[in-house]
């Protein structure tokens, strides 16, 4: 091991060109110079809402989109495109739609045993019949489920599959984009611990993005939280949940339904007024100013930057 | 008003003819709404939730119909309404805003338009007062520049935005009810919020009931009066807020409130309920969570459990409770 860190993400900017006239196109800037790290066998919680850019930096990572720039290293390397398929082994992704991840066509042995095709991970069918049943055993799916295609299964075993599909090829690190969003709440938990699970046995690390914040506080053990494609603050999960210091964040928190009555009656909501402006018209400065309590003319002026606020908790925020 | 309630629904069943069978997917469903009372309806995909509302409102695909029982409106059954009576009814007595504002307003309208359609389609207002009427409505959900929006299409709105309008268009005939079917689900958590505060506010202006359908415990806990839990088609549970959180007597509900985190960030395992939602099809015979429940008795796959009144008030159907009440020395009455 060359680093202390599995994933180390640096500046990493994503823009998409819109076209705005006939000849004319203008940047969108999905994620605007986003900077974290990841240790192994550790789960960063992504959070923010939709439009923040928090699958977009999922995605970028994968090198499924090539950054406009900024830099991705695994395990201390840095990732081209060019090396990609080597590293493909080691990096994953689970899907948030378990209905639409999955081909149709193909039974699940075959959806479990393409990533194993693809990277030649086996000698002979046996070894990979074998290998296919202990990745479904793994995720509590039926070896006799093997012949069966996706639409016969429920949306829960179905994300399970994609899970399966995902570990095949022993990843040090999965992307978790909404990975549990669609599915019921007793369903969720079932995949929940199953995400934990497969944590403590196989020591992967994950990048968990979600917007259901209670879900990412008991599955991370760290968070960043996004708006308008930047990271504004990141820290150990209950800090930040505990003593939030970005205003954001604390509204963010705030806004979230508390499953008991008698603490969602005493709980006080800082209630955000107006939507998120558009990521093709970014407000000067500090983007999130516009629905700041506490915005002053500097704001307006300076991009705040991540600055540390003790114990590793990062804030980019000039008033607190 | 003589009646004590405002809507009473009684023994509802309500079925889809499919190729494949009957499927019930409201399966005896009874509640009373009290005028001005929020009743919040939880429970998972396929419990009959939604299809609950669609009944009242008499919006059920063309597969489905109501089998049988009554809906009570004001002490009238509005399930033997004619088409016409059904047309005032909704809109005038009875408004739904769905899960979705994308997909709810008409794309090809304007804002203004469409709340001024439900306006002329109910009162005597000529265009002009409608007009005044729409912007009103638009000014009290908190929409800005209603002058501006009025002359805008949906597509120009934002999510939370077109959710205020959709509410907007529910209110505008000033209805005793107001249905909400997942009304937040699509927002985000800053929207939604906002979203909740303006349903609450407005309930309290304006004094209309509310049935708020959610599958979201966090959305409910706060903002019902009472909770209604749902199964399969069935109502598991009926109680307030603090019944049905802090002493659930359905062992559905306590599965519930065991897999979803706790809200002070314990990293306490998550404990799910095994298996994967009922196949309406092919229901049980007993009780319809009979194969889930870790305490499944006999009796509970043969016979459909009672309603029980547990002895803080509130009411449970599960055959577990019904045993545990007779073995303890407290006798409660079956209702």
């Amino acid at each position: 091991m060359s680093s202390e860190y599995l994933i180390e993400v640096e500046d990493l900017k994503q823009y998409f060109p819109i076209k705005t006239g006939f000849f004319k196109t203008t940047p969108l800037k999905a994620v605007d110079g986003v900077s974290f790290n990841i240790k192994p066998g550790e789960t960063l919680g992504l959070v923010g809402e939709s439009g923040c850019g928090k699958t977009t930096v999922g995605r970028t990572l994968l090198r499924l989109y090539e950054p406009t720039s900024g830099t991705v290293k695994f395990d201390g390397n840095e990732i081209t495109a060019k090396n990609m398929a080597e590293y493909r082994k080691n990096m994953q992704m689970v899907f948030q739609d378990p209905y639409s991840s999955l081909n149709p066509r193909m039974t699940v042995e075959d959806i479990i045993g393409e990533p194993l095709d693809v990277h030649k991970m086996y000698s002979n069918k046996n070894e990979r019949r074998e290998k296919i049943l202990g990745l479904m055993e793994l995720v509590g799916l039926n070896a006799e489920h093997a012949t069966r295609y996706a639409h016969e299964f429920s949306g829960g075993q179905r994300q399970r599959i994609g899970i399966a599909r995902a570990l095949a090829v022993k990843p040090q690190f999965i992307v978790c984009d909404e990975a549990v969003s669609a599915l019921d709440v007793s369903i969720q938990a079932q995949v929940i611990n199953m995400f934990e699970d497969l944590q403590e046995k196989l020591g992967v690390a994950y990048l968990f993005i979600a917007h259901d914040l209670l879900v990412v506080r008991h599955i991370s053990s760290r968070i960043a939280v996004m708006y308008l494609g930047k990271v504004v603050e990141i820290g150990d999960a209950d800090e930040v949940y505990e003593h939030p210091i970005h205003p954001y964040t604390e509204s963010l928190l705030s806004a979230v339904p508390i499953p008991d009555p008698i603490q969602a009656k005493q709980s006080q909501r800082i209630v955000l007024s107006g939507d998120v402006p558009s990521p093709m018209n970014m407000p000067t400065g500090c983007a999130f100013r516009t629905r700041c309590r506490f915005a002053t003319d500097k704001c307006a002026e300076v991009c705040p930057t991540l600055t540390d606020k003790g114990g590793g908790h990062m804030v980019a925020c000039h008033n607190r | 008003m003589s009646e004590e309630y405002i809507l009473q629904v009684k023994d509802l069943h309500t079925s889809f003819f499919t190729e494949s069978g009957e499927v019930k997917a409201v399966n005896g469903v009874n509640f009373n709404l009290a005028p001005g009372k929020i009743l919040g309806i939880v429970g998972e995909s396929g419990s009959g939730k939604s299809v609950t509302a669609y009944s009242i409102m008499q919006i059920l695909a063309s597969t489905g119909r109501i089998v049988s029982g009554e809906v009570l409106y004001r002490g009238e059954d509005i399930t033997k309404y004619d088409k016409k009576q059904m047309k005032n009814f909704r809109g005038k007595c009875c408004s739904i805003i769905f899960q979705d504002p994308m997909t709810s307003l008409n794309p090809v309208f304007t804002i203004g338009n469409q709340l001024m359609e439900a306006i002329l389609l109910h009162t005597d207002k000529n265009k002009q007062q409608a007009k005044e009427r729409a912007i009103e409505m638009l000014e009290l959900v908190g929409v800005n520049e209603p002058q501006k929006r009025i002359k805008q299409y949906p597509h120009e709105l934002s999510g939370g935005m077109r959710q205020r309008v959709m509410i907007a268009m529910a209110l505008a005939c000033e209805p005793d009810i107001l249905i909400a079917d997942e009304p937040t689900t699509a927002l985000d958590v800053t929207i939604q919020a906002q979203i909740l505060e303006l349903m609450q506010e407005l309930q309290k202006k304006l004094g209309m009931a509310i049935i708020m359908v959610t599958h979201d415990l966090g959305v409910i806990a706060d903002m019902c009066d009472e909770i209604i839990v749902m199964y399969g088609g069935r109502v598991c549970e009926r109680g307030t807020a603090e019944d049905i959180f802090y002493r659930p007597g359905h062992e559905y509900t306590k599965g519930l409130l065991r897999s979803v985190p706790k809200a002070d960030g314990s990293k306490e395992r998550l404990v799910p309920i095994a298996g994967t939602p009922i196949n309406l099809l092919n229901m049980p015979k007993g009780c319809a969570f009979c194969t889930r429940c870790d305490e499944a008795m006999k009796i509970c796959l043969t016979e459909v459990p009672p309603q029980v009144q547990m002895p803080d008030g509130h009411f449970a159907s599960c055959w577990l409770a019904f045993k545990k009440l007779k073995d303890g020395t407290l006798e409660e009455g079956r209702s």
